[in-house]
């Protein structure tokens, strides 16, 4: 472990962050922090949900500027922010969780984007572009068909782009936002191998991620962030995933412990015979009072058909649900709520989230019902029931007119409607 | 081929229903299938084509543009007055004028989107109803015919005796439909300034982090709609032989719906030269035939909005769940 507080920056790094800090509507999103990356390691940048990571790769690339006093030393310069262009021209890259792609233009296009660029008009060598994109691919050691659109292919492949894209930009130092939340476990291994032959050539890859396996696989060294705080810089080795997880959450956590069993509780839901064809067949099993109950399986496997299914946003084939002794059949998903099953979607940026809206106007939009008074909406009604929720769950919010979009990945997920779970009809 | 087939769903799909409507109206009528029809469907199509190539630049870089069918009219009415005011003028200042005030117009709606951050549709629509309500108001809806003898004469590009002893011909508004379209084309697959216009309308978030120049980009594809616009206020003012206010008001959404018809995508970052002269073509051609077979003309457009809407559901459910032959060659 190197000191985590060392004000002096390694000479030898490449990139080297001092002094970030950084605030959002009130509240600290970095505190202080400092990072190190040699040229051509693979480092890790890990921490739970909203401890910070996003923030600072978007510091270190230039879209966020810091507060006054952060010092960034890239490849033997001294800046005290960056922009997109100096980290692009500096062979910074980011392989953003969204991908930054262009769907309907074709592979060659996506890869050797920057030849598209430039202050004025050219004619396009659509030739040169087509050997940038097939030499980018094949330091990558894959073969795809530079002349289809993107949008034929699927996410493992478009992320194979996104960093061939990467390559042609003479990248230095790349960092991959989340490369595989949302891949298979035989993509994530190609992706491995891509990122180990990336590292052997020279260039420098930052992976963040909160998956912990891949964590110890791919890096040799490990930065931990927490709450906006630099926790450490690690070595990997020698590290276990329960150490990781205790340096994340600062809690430590026995991983043989179980929950306590719930036998005794009565059954809340029982599936049986569940089947959408084509997505889920024949699925069964019940959840008990108080019982957390999780449903895996990889990309596709049908996981979130299984759990629209008991939303009431697709219907199942055959099979029957039963809800606290009835049996039910939702035709819509206020059905569902009504009836006390919620729903946070995994895409809560998008779909579980009303963005501009405030806080407020977000925790209670699918209880609408419970804060009606005389058939009016009571803004009273509406603070009480926010500030309990709130307390409930122990976390920290400016004010409750705030913007959502305030508050940072983990706490707004806290914060998507909690209908079922907290049924307004109970206070 | 099958690459080709997959990769032009959308043009091959509109070939097809007008090889089918046109053998059908072969069938159904004499006149038809003759070149003469051809001709002048060419002849007649030449304005539409014009605003349709200028429109899809606009549709490709994300937005939408209701005013420029008036802009047009703008365009005519001031074109015509300018060139009374320096002694009549010729084609190439015609063409100079028109252009000019086109791109003026378009710059507007593009500053007005880009520096006001207006969303194009409101922003044009605003447009749309100023540009209309300046040009009524000051010329209090009076017509010009005394245009100058260059614009109203008649240019014939090709002509041909028939067997019959009637008269086929190409005249120049099909000349400069085809210049358009061969520029339009090459800016918007041959430039990176084109390129960067798909880039733009597909993923605009995307586009912006690597740096495209996000105002020039509404400047240019807005411009272009405006230059084109201009240019077709001349050559219809040409084809008239006169210029009246209000001649092209409501041609924005016919021009719109034959883009749209031919694979622009509302979105943004899709849609192709080729598909939108299909488009255009397509209704055309409707038209035409109901036109030849006696049907009322109170009942063209409630026809025209039903092949739309059948050609655009068509378009969108999957071209390869239609045919499965295709399907086959798509498994990797």
């Amino acid at each position: 472990m190197t000191d985590p507080s060392g004000e002096k920056a390694d000479a030898r790094a490449l990139l080297s962050l001092r002094n970030i800090n950084m605030t959002f509507g009130g509240v600290k999103a970095l505190k202080n922090v400092s990072f190190d990356v040699m040229p051509g390691e693979v480092h890790c940048l890990a921490g739970e949900n909203g401890s910070g990571k996003s923030t600072l790769i978007k510091i270190i690339t230039g879209v966020y500027r810091p507060a006054s006093g952060a010092v960034i030393d890239y490849d033997g310069q001294t800046y005290s922010h960056m922009s997109p262009v100096t980290a692009q021209n500096g062979g910074i890259q980011v392989i953003w969780q969204d991908l930054a792609l262009f769907p309907e233009m074709t592979v060659a296009e996506n890869i050797a984007f920057q030849t598209l660029l430039g202050r004025w008009p050219r004619f396009v060598n659509y030739g040169r572009m087509r050997e940038t994109a097939i030499r980018a691919l094949k330091r990558l050691g894959v073969t795809l068909d530079v002349d289809l659109p993107l949008k034929e292919f699927p996410i493992a492949q478009r992320q194979i782009v996104a960093i061939a894209r990467a390559l042609v930009g003479e990248a230095k130092i790349v960092f991959m936002d989340e490369p595989t939340a949302s891949l298979t476990q035989s993509e994530t291994d190609h992706l491995l191998d891509i990122v180990r032959t990336l590292s052997a050539s020279g260039v420098a890859v930052v992976f963040v991620s909160h998956r912990l396996a891949e964590v110890l696989e791919i890096s040799s060294r490990l930065t931990v962030l927490r709450d906006g705080g630099l926790v450490g810089v690690y070595s990997t080795e020698g590290m276990t995933q329960s150490r990781i997880t205790e340096l994340m959450t600062g809690r430590t956590f026995d991983q043989h412990v179980r929950a306590q069993p719930k036998d005794a509780n009565p059954v809340v839901l029982e599936v049986k015979n569940l089947t959408r064809p084509g997505q889920f067949e024949d699925v069964s099993f019940t959840v008990r009072r108080g019982e957390t109950l999780g449903i895996t399986g990889l990309l596709g496997a049908g996981r979130t058909e299984l759990a629209l299914s008991l939303f009431g946003m697709l219907k199942p084939h055959s099979g029957e649900v039963v809800l606290d002794g009835k049996p039910v059949r939702f035709s819509t998903n206020r059905e569902a709520i009504e009836a006390g099953v919620a729903y946070l979607s995994e895409d809560r940026l998008s779909l579980g989230l009303i963005q501009p809206q405030s806080i407020a106007d977000n925790l209670v939009i699918a209880s609408l019902d419970g804060i009606r008074t005389n058939g009016l909406l009571s803004d009273e009604r509406k603070r009480q029931l926010v500030a309990q929720w709130v307390a409930d769950l122990g976390v920290k919010i400016g004010k409750q007119s705030d913007a959502i979009s305030t508050l940072s990945g983990a706490i707004s997920s806290a914060s998507q409607s909690p209908n079922g779970w907290r049924p307004i009809r109970n206070f | 081929m099958r690459k080709i087939v997959q990769s032009h769903a959308t043009e091959f799909a509109l070939l097809a229903v007008i090889a089918l409507i046109s053998l059908f109206l072969s069938l159904a009528t004499d006149r038809f299938f003759t070149l003469g029809n051809a001709f002048d469907l060419l002849n007649t199509s030449s304005v539409n084509i014009i605003f349709a190539v200028g429109l899809l630049v606009v549709l490709i870089a994300g937005g939408i543009d209701i005013s420029f069918a008036v802009a047009a009219s703008v365009v005519q009415y001031v074109a015509a007055l300018l060139l009374e005011s320096i002694g009549g003028g010729g084609w190439f200042s015609g063409l100079l004028i028109a252009a000019i005030l086109g791109v003026a117009l378009g710059a507007i709606n593009a500053l007005l989107i880009h520096r006001f951050k207006i969303i194009s549709i409101v922003a044009t629509i605003a447009t749309f109803n100023i540009y209309f309500g300046l040009l009524m108001f000051f010329t209090r809806g009076v017509s010009i015919y005394n245009l100058p003898d260059w614009l109203t004469s008649r240019v014939i590009l090709f002509e041909h005796e028939m067997a019959d002893g009637s008269w086929v011909e190409i005249t120049l508004p099909v000349l400069i439909m085809v210049a358009c379209v061969i520029s339009t084309w090459v800016l918007i697959t041959r430039t990176t300034t084109g390129r960067q216009l798909y880039a733009f309308g597909d993923n605009p978030e995307g586009a912006r982090r690597f740096g495209i120049n996000v105002g020039g980009m509404q400047f240019i594809a807005f411009g272009w709609l405006g230059l084109m616009a201009g240019i077709a206020g001349l050559v219809q003012a040409h084809y008239a032989q006169e210029v009246v206010p209000n001649a092209l008001y409501g041609r924005e959404l016919d021009v719109l719906a034959a883009v749209v018809l031919g694979g622009a995508r509302l979105g943004g970052g899709k849609g192709t030269v080729l598909g939108c002269v299909l488009g255009v073509l397509m209704i055309s051609i409707t038209q035409n035939g109901l036109n030849l077979m006696g049907v009322s003309p109170f009942a063209f457009k409630m026809i025209i909005g039903a092949i739309i809407l059948v050609a655009i559901t068509l378009s969108n459910t999957n071209i390869e769940r239609l045919l499965p032959f295709m399907r086959e060659g798509s498994r990797r």
